[in-house]
């Protein structure tokens, strides 16, 4: 990029640090969009506000949710018997999917893939991580989960079941991970500090308190 | 096992280690996402199998060697070819500019 090119057309926003793509196949999403633009079908600042509500979820909101299901023996039940319903509750919108929370015990351990593409709760967990839309993890996940599962440091002894999910367009998962011994009487905000987004995903078994000061 | 039913059918297939490294989201590819999101409010296409009877017509080797923001956009140009939103034509000359403005930018 050169220092004078700043006078882009409406449909160009690039950023210094997002290069712009170099494929025919990223070009043709690109002229497609510029395309649509042009012809009104949205407009950039649509588009702009789609982006930001996009970029705004995070995987703090399943954590809430993870969280609240700890402390609150009642939404533990909600959440499990009927997700959507639950997770509503707590101001999350989920339609037009069918929801279902998985509950890592002792004995079982879930983690979810989407084997046909990348179905994945982008409202509770953010944008998915590459590996999620990956060849590897999405063919070998449900073949030999704790392989993979090992690869992410994973490591489950042989009495702990492992069960994979394969989420469809419609069908969409998130895990509840066990709660970590020694949060008695956390609060809330503090038990969510601890939950991260491979542990809703199920390729984290263990949440670490953080180190005592 | 049985056949797979297209290259996006990899379940149970062979295939190596998980890259388990982080990446950041170009800002183009929140763009096509975007556009996807926006096509479906708007009506230009009616669900989300739609984009994936895209995905699903790509060849092997497209399918292998597209990013996944890729697939998108191309499943995405198919069904609004198909369905006579834009033409094949002014999609063409546009990848042309765009290509063009890129050497353009490239060499200034």
């Amino acid at each position: 990029m050169s220092e004078h090119d700043h006078h882009h057309d409406h449909a160009r926003t690039f950023q210094p640090d997002h290069p712009e793509p170099t494929t025919d196949a990223a070009r043709v999403g690109l002229a497609l969009r510029e395309l649509l633009i042009e012809a009104g079908h949205y407009t950039a600042q649509e588009e702009q506000a789609v982006i930001a509500a996009m970029q705004g979820a995070s995987p703090a909101n399943g954590a809430r949710i993870a969280a609240r299901a700890w402390a609150d023996e009642g939404y533990r039940q909600r959440l499990l018997d009927n997700a959507a319903e639950a997770i509503h509750e707590l101001g999350f919108d989920l339609a037009p999917y069918e929801f279902t929370v998985l509950e890592n015990t002792e004995r079982v351990h879930n983690v979810i893939v989407c084997t046909l593409c990348s179905c994945y709760p982008r409202a509770l967990l953010g944008m998915s991580p590459a590996w999620y839309k990956s060849k590897s993890y999405r063919a070998r996940v449900v073949r030999e989960p704790r392989k993979v599962l090992a690869e992410f440091g994973v490591e489950l002894d042989d009495d702990v079941e492992v069960r994979v999910h394969d989420s469809t367009a419609e069908l969409r998962y998130m895990v509840l991970p066990q709660r970590p011994a020694g949060t008695d009487g956390w609060s809330e905000e503090r038990l969510a500090s601890l939950v991260t987004r491979d542990a809703l995903i199920g390729t984290q078994r263990e949440l670490p308190l953080p180190e005592e000061q | 096992m049985s056949e797979p039913w297209g290259p996006h059918d990899v379940g149970g297939l062979d295939a190596g280690p998980v890259d388990t490294s982080e990446h950041d989201t170009a800002y183009w590819e929140w763009q096509i996402d975007a556009m996807v999101r926006l096509a479906l409010k708007k009506g230009l296409i009616s669900d989300f199998a739609e984009l994936r009877d895209g995905i699903e017509k790509l060849d092997a080797d497209d399918y292998e060697r597209c990013s996944y923001y890729e697939r998108w956009a191309k499943a995405l140009a198919y069904a609004l070819v198909d369905r006579g939103v834009v033409n094949r034509e002014q999609l063409d000359g546009k990848v042309a500019t765009i290509r063009a403005r890129q050497k353009g930018q490239a060499l200034s």
